[in-house]
């Protein structure tokens, strides 16, 4: 098993105060505003937050495709910015919707091609490429074109691509993102094995997938405008909202404004969803206590609203999303 | 060695996989050629001319080949995202743009020996060889210095966006017509002289013509020889050193991998 080689801090990774500043002519991000994460060997840990919270800057900070405006990033040991080509080695990329190499080229093919990009014999390369297309159900699409194939299956070459070179630390930027629910299952699963059963490696995984960081990660940072708000496990996150009440309200509209609440004493936060199929708008309300509830309750029915369900529900990431942020993902700018 | 091997197989794997691409980059040459060729007899231009012609025409597809499937080539691979597929793996970036020039040149040499077979015998251009090896040393020596400066254009263009495009289109035409691929340059007036020399096509293609079509050796061509020489001597550095800058200048403002610009 990999051993970081920075031995007295015992961290696979490792960020300090890291600050990533974009300047344009007409304006000034800050991306990333003092992140400091730790991550040890073995895990698998989620970084969860709305489009534009900075999550691909981070990897690309780590990954060496970007530098820090200030700050400190280490991986294995190795100073991301002064060391790029050691981190290199030890690492691999997969990013979500993208194209996992050149269209022209079959899916072995394209493995191949990138195999030699890491120093692999061409004999070791194919048996692993063999092992990795079984193991992901895909190898009846071997011969296939990469621009022929689906969504799904670029994407399971992607991830069978970042695992040729048998990284030790995998970073993962959005995953599963366009995938069906089937797919991300497997995908999944397989990451979580990979790290866990096998224990091939450390894994850093970016999402905006609630339930994806809760099914995998040991851990998860959650971050939003480039400052990590909070980073314990799933069920220490959630846990700490217990004594919050949590409900879901669906109500009969799309155009309504539920801004009140965001004023209103004893609300901690709020999101919805809308789906103009239905015309409803789907309300999650975290409340201090119940009786506030009763209040938001009224406030829906002046405005005229059709209450069409009420139930309580259990915490989830998105819960400790909104208590920390009082907004849900919805809404937010893109990356 | 495995990664040049590597992006020289995709190139020549890719380039020759649509029959159609192979066979326009056949005929539209051939095409030109015959319009220039045409041309010069209107005129009565001597015989010489013709040869002058397919020469030009068989080392210009060098040039078409630098611009389009060479410097430009960084830029559609970040349109694409295979750059970053690069940039994180610990390879060499030379390697990258080494493997992508010397698929280029053989794809290219393939398809400049059919231009020129093809031109020779249809057009019966009178070619007189009597140093052949001076030929293809000067031959290696002009697409040596054509990739060189190729794979500075493709370090230069990593970080452009749009204007990748746009500038390869610029420099395509100018090009033409001042390294002389279908007209002498030595009619050009001194100062438009002076801005050829600063292109290697300029020295190759003089060289390669004088040698093929007037039966020069390299006793007359030494001077070609030696802007050659200094040209592969300052570009292959001059690439490396932009290449390294552009990185790091794309990972400071964050456009290294920032698509769509």
């Amino acid at each position: 098993m990999f051993v970081c080689s920075w031995s007295e801090l015992q961290y696979c990774i490792e960020t300090k105060d890291l600050v990533r500043i974009f300047k344009s002519k007409d304006q000034t991000v800050k991306a990333l505003d003092n992140v400091s994460v730790s991550i040890e060997e073995g895990e698998i840990f989620g970084l969860l937050g709305p489009n534009g919270a900075g999550k691909t800057t981070f990897i690309k900070i780590l990954t060496t495709l970007l530098l820090p405006t200030s700050g400190e990033a280490y991986v294995g040991g190795y100073n991301v910015a002064k060391e790029s080509n050691k981190v290199r080695k030890i690492i691999s990329l997969v990013s979500g919707g993208e194209n996992p190499g050149y269209g022209i080229l079959s899916a072995s093919e394209n493995l191949w091609f990138f195999s030699q990009l890491y120093g692999l014999s061409s004999a070791a390369a194919k048996e692993e490429i063999k092992r990795l297309m079984v193991d992901l159900d895909f190898d009846e699409y071997a011969k296939t074109r990469m621009s022929r194939l689906s969504t799904g299956y670029k994407q399971r070459l992607n991830l069978a691509r970042g695992l040729l070179n048998d990284p030790k630390i995998l970073f993962l930027d959005e995953p599963t993102l366009g995938l069906d629910v089937l797919t991300s299952k497997k995908m999944r699963s397989y990451i979580v094995d990979w790290a866990k059963k096998e224990k091939k490696g450390t894994v850093l995984l970016t999402t905006h997938y609630m339930a994806e960081a809760d099914e995998m990660c040991d851990r998860v940072a959650i971050i939003d405008r480039g400052r990590t708000l909070a980073c314990d496990s799933p069920l220490t996150l959630k846990e700490n909202l217990k004594e919050n009440v949590i409900m879901r309200v669906e109500v009969s509209s799309v155009q309504a404004d539920f801004s009140f609440m965001e004023k209103m004493a004893g609300v901690i936060g709020f999101s919805q969803t809308r789906s103009i199929q239905t015309d409803t708008t789907t309300l999650k309300v975290m409340v201090h206590d119940e009786p506030i509830f009763s209040k938001i309750l009224a406030k829906l029915e002046e405005q005229k609203l059709k209450i069409l369900a009420i139930n309580k529900a259990e915490p989830t990431l998105e819960d400790v999303y909104i208590s920390l942020v009082g907004r849900g993902f919805e809404g937010e700018g893109a990356e | 060695m495995k990664v040049v091997y590597a992006r020289l197989w995709v190139r020549i794997k890719g380039s020759n996989q649509e029959p159609e691409w192979v066979a326009a980059e056949l005929v539209i040459p051939l095409l030109t050629l015959s319009a220039y060729i045409y041309l010069y007899k209107m005129l009565n231009a001597p015989p010489e001319f013709t040869g002058f012609v397919v020469i030009g025409g068989t080392m210009i597809a060098f040039w078409v080949n630098v611009l389009w499937n060479m410097s430009a080539q960084f830029y559609w691979e970040k349109e694409t995202g295979t750059l970053e597929t690069y940039l994180v793996a610990p390879i060499s970036r030379m390697a990258i743009l080494l493997g992508m020039a010397l698929g280029g040149i053989v794809n290219t040499t393939l398809r400049a020996v059919v231009i020129l077979v093809a031109g020779t015998f249809i057009f019966q251009a009178p070619l007189v060889i009597n140093e052949p090896l001076t030929a293809l040393l000067m031959f290696f020596l002009t697409i040596t210095a054509l990739y060189a400066l190729g794979m500075l254009f493709a370090s230069l263009f990593m970080l452009y966006g749009r204007e990748a495009w746009h500038t390869a289109n610029l420099l395509q035409e100018p090009v033409y017509f001042l390294s002389g691929s279908y007209f002498p340059t030595n009619l050009l007036p001194f100062f438009i002289q002076l801005l050829a020399s600063l292109i290697p096509l300029t020295f190759g293609l003089d060289s390669v013509r004088r040698v093929i079509v007037q039966g020069e050796g390299i006793a007359d061509i030494w001077l070609n020889l030696v802007a050659l020489v200094i040209f592969i001597l300052v570009l292959f550095p001059l690439a490396k050193f932009a290449l390294n800058y552009m990185e790091n200048l794309g990972k400071k403002e964050g456009r290294l991998t920032l698509r769509w610009q």
